[in-house]
């Protein structure tokens, strides 16, 4: 190996030999095909989805206008009939606990962000952050367990036991609690890290100017790295929208049009686990229907996820 | 126009009151900080408190059944480790590569900025989707080999019934590389569904340990008339290796938690054996857990499924620990 190398280079002196020339190259093409492939990837899914999703509304017992409008969700009744098949109570559901979600994490992610990047010490911070990694790597089938055999039965006693409302087992609040605790991280990190992209200048030109320190971190940080903050909240409630295991736990199967949130609601996630579970044939319609519901999803996600690229792409831009 | 604008923004000039609220919302703010710490506690609590009681040798050494005492996760404990292990093999050479031509190859093009474009979409693609993914390309293959499809029909393919069925053929004629066309509901389709869900934090993850290579390296490296690939390879891999496999580490402990991909994917929920082969069918501890969860009796949905994640837990925790300790044993310093 040694002496073909010292060889090979005395042959070509600076310039390479055409062998190693072909190997450059041939390694090089490996690895760009590698990254080509992520786009496959994307293309992957696209086509997956919408192989089965033409074939579903190919059906006579499916409208994609009933679809897209209906109120009414029951695809597993034993005659299907377009009527049956109005994706809003999934969609409703789904909106429902990501409403919840961010009514909880919103706030606190917020200021978790504002706490860490203008209040805590070094210190403190080397014990937070990883607590909230921990947070955000805590499986999602754990976070359903925590939400049915803990939080449920403290929603129970509140709402029932000292309210007097009526109380479902499966509630759309607790997933949504639940799915708030499981999305605080990542609002609190990526917003976090826009606010610590504020030049120093700014808050030491309102510290100059008599500034206390909640001032500075609410009116000359906070809108600053708006746009970095907005992103985060964006990307949290794409992933709401696609948590599944934890809702489907939590928040039950029933698929309901109501924004009571005590209420046991069905998301589009949690649809498509109950369909795989049933194991339905491949073409059946239940099989077809989760295509269904799934390009849904896929669609909602992809457009949250591309405008909050797009908008700390355009944050980055002020900034570096 | 100065007083103006001074008169409408509000400002305070009690500066006694100011700091009040200061101190306030200092509380506030701190409050939520801490809210993390005291979820993750109340969470750790209430799974100890359910299910340190059930970690048994039972739980390690049986399979699920009919009498909560006698039940445990072992066919998921290995169908786990077995899913992760294959998923990283799939995976690492994927993700290593793609990230070395984007470190190191890639030039400022439209592809270039597209490719970086779609790898963060794909890092929020819902995994759920990446379950369809995996169950149309690799479980089903879009039913080129079902019975009756045009395929098989014109090529008249013998091609079998059964979970993992369809067209089965020993590459290259040799004996044991048995392949299944379509993958079917397999251990081996599990772990490409869950290498494409990891693969763009494995990306990520690798480019930023390529990154932190400082560049005067690699100006040296050409210096000494090193290739490109000469320098990538002795230079650039070595010092971003710890940095790669942390991230390799962490992404194979999200897969180990997911479950979602795989119930779509087929996966299923009660397996009474061990994986053979990739060709068998599996199930995995998060699955195992949320069919306990589901089971009406307590001695399941909270005992043995909270005694379940404590042993998911403790694999993550050991996962993560071990990511650590590579990193600071190997680190490079500069």
């Amino acid at each position: 190996m040694q002496a073909k190398k010292s060889g090979q280079s005395e042959h070509s002196k600076l310039l390479l030999s055409e062998d190693s020339r072909r190997r450059e190259g041939l390694i090089a093409f490996i690895f760009k095909a590698a990254a080509v492939l992520t786009i496959l990837v994307t293309i992957g899914i696209i086509v997956s989805l919408l192989s089965e999703t033409i074939g579903f509304f190919a059906r006579p017992e499916v409208s994609l206008w009933k679809f897209l409008t209906g109120t009414r969700w029951q695809p597993l009744s034993s005659k299907p009939s377009p009527e049956n098949f109005g994706i809003l109570p999934l969609v409703g559901g789904t909106l429902l606990v990501a409403g919840v979600a961010a009514l909880l994490a919103v706030p606190v992610g917020l200021g978790t962000a504002i706490f860490l990047s203008e209040y805590a010490t070094e210190k403190l911070r080397k014990i937070i952050k990883p607590v909230l990694e921990i947070l955000a790597g805590v499986p999602s089938v754990v976070y359903g367990f925590f939400a049915i055999s803990f939080i449920t039965p403290i929603i129970k006693t509140v709402f029932e036991g000292w309210l007097g409302l009526k109380v479902m087992y499966f509630n759309a609040l607790s997933a949504g609690l639940v799915v708030g605790i499981m999305i605080i991280p990542m609002i609190a990190s990526v917003s976090e890290d826009a606010m610590r992209a504020v030049p120093r200048s700014l808050r030491e030109g309102a510290f100059a100017l008599g500034a206390t320190r909640f001032e500075v971190a609410i009116k000359v940080v906070t809108p600053a790295a708006l746009s970095g903050i907005v992103a985060a909240f964006i990307l949290a409630i794409s992933r709401a929208i696609g948590e599944t295991m934890a809702v489907s736990i939590a928040a039950g199967s029933t698929p309901n049009m109501t924004l009571n949130p005590l209420k046991s609601v069905q998301t589009l996630t949690a649809f498509i686990v109950q369909v795989s579970f049933g194991d339905a044939a491949a073409g059946s319609i239940n099989s077809q229907s989760i295509y269904a519901v799934g390009m849904t999803l896929f669609v909602m996600t992809f457009v949250m996820n591309l405008i909050s690229d797009l908008v700390l792409r355009k944050f980055r831009e002020v900034y570096e | 126009m100065s007083e103006k604008v001074f008169a409408s923004s509000a400002f305070n000039d009690n500066l006694d009151s100011r700091q009040r609220k200061a101190r306030i919302w200092q509380t506030i703010l701190l409050a939520c900080t801490l809210l993390g710490i005291l979820v993750l506690t109340m969470m750790l609590v209430d799974i100890i408190v359910d299910g340190a009681g059930w970690l048994s040798p039972t739980l390690f050494n049986n399979n699920h059944s009919r009498f909560p005492e006698k039940t445990g996760m072992n066919s998921a404990i290995y169908g786990s480790i077995y899913n992760v292990l294959l998923t990283a093999l799939f995976c690492f050479p994927l993700g290593v590569a793609a990230a070395i031509y984007l470190e190191e190859y890639a030039p400022k093009s439209k592809l270039t900025n597209f490719i970086n474009i779609n790898i963060n979409n794909l890092a929020g693609v819902p995994s759920i989707v990446y379950g369809m993914l995996g169950l149309t390309v690799f479980g089903r293959m879009f039913g080129l080999f079902a019975p009756e499809s045009p395929l098989v029909n014109f090529f008249n393919l013998p091609v079998e019934a059964g979970n993992v069925g369809g067209l089965k053929f020993n590459l290259f004629g040799i004996p044991g590389l048995i392949i299944h066309l379509p993958f079917g509901r397999s251990l081996v389709a599990g772990a490409m569904t869950m290498s494409l869900l990891i693969l763009p934090t494995v990306i990520i993850s690798s480019r930023e340990a390529i990154r932190a290579v400082p560049t005067s390296i690699r100006e040296a490296a050409y210096g000494l008339g090193a290739t490109r690939w000469q320098m990538i390879r002795t230079q650039v891999l070595p010092v971003s290796f710890p940095g790669i496999l942390t991230g390799i580490i962490l992404a194979m402990g999200r897969a180990l938690g997911e479950t979602a991909p795989l119930i779509i994917m087929g996966a299923f929920m009660y397996v009474p054996f061990l994986p053979r082969n990739i060709w068998d069918k599996f199930t995995t501890m998060p699955i195992q857990i949320y069919n306990w969860i589901t089971l009406p009796q307590p001695e399941y949905n909270i005992h043995l499924a909270a005694a379940g994640i404590i042993v998911l837990l403790l694999v993550l925790l050991g996962m993560s620990a071990l990511a650590i300790f590579l990193r600071n044993k190997l680190q490079v310093k500069w």
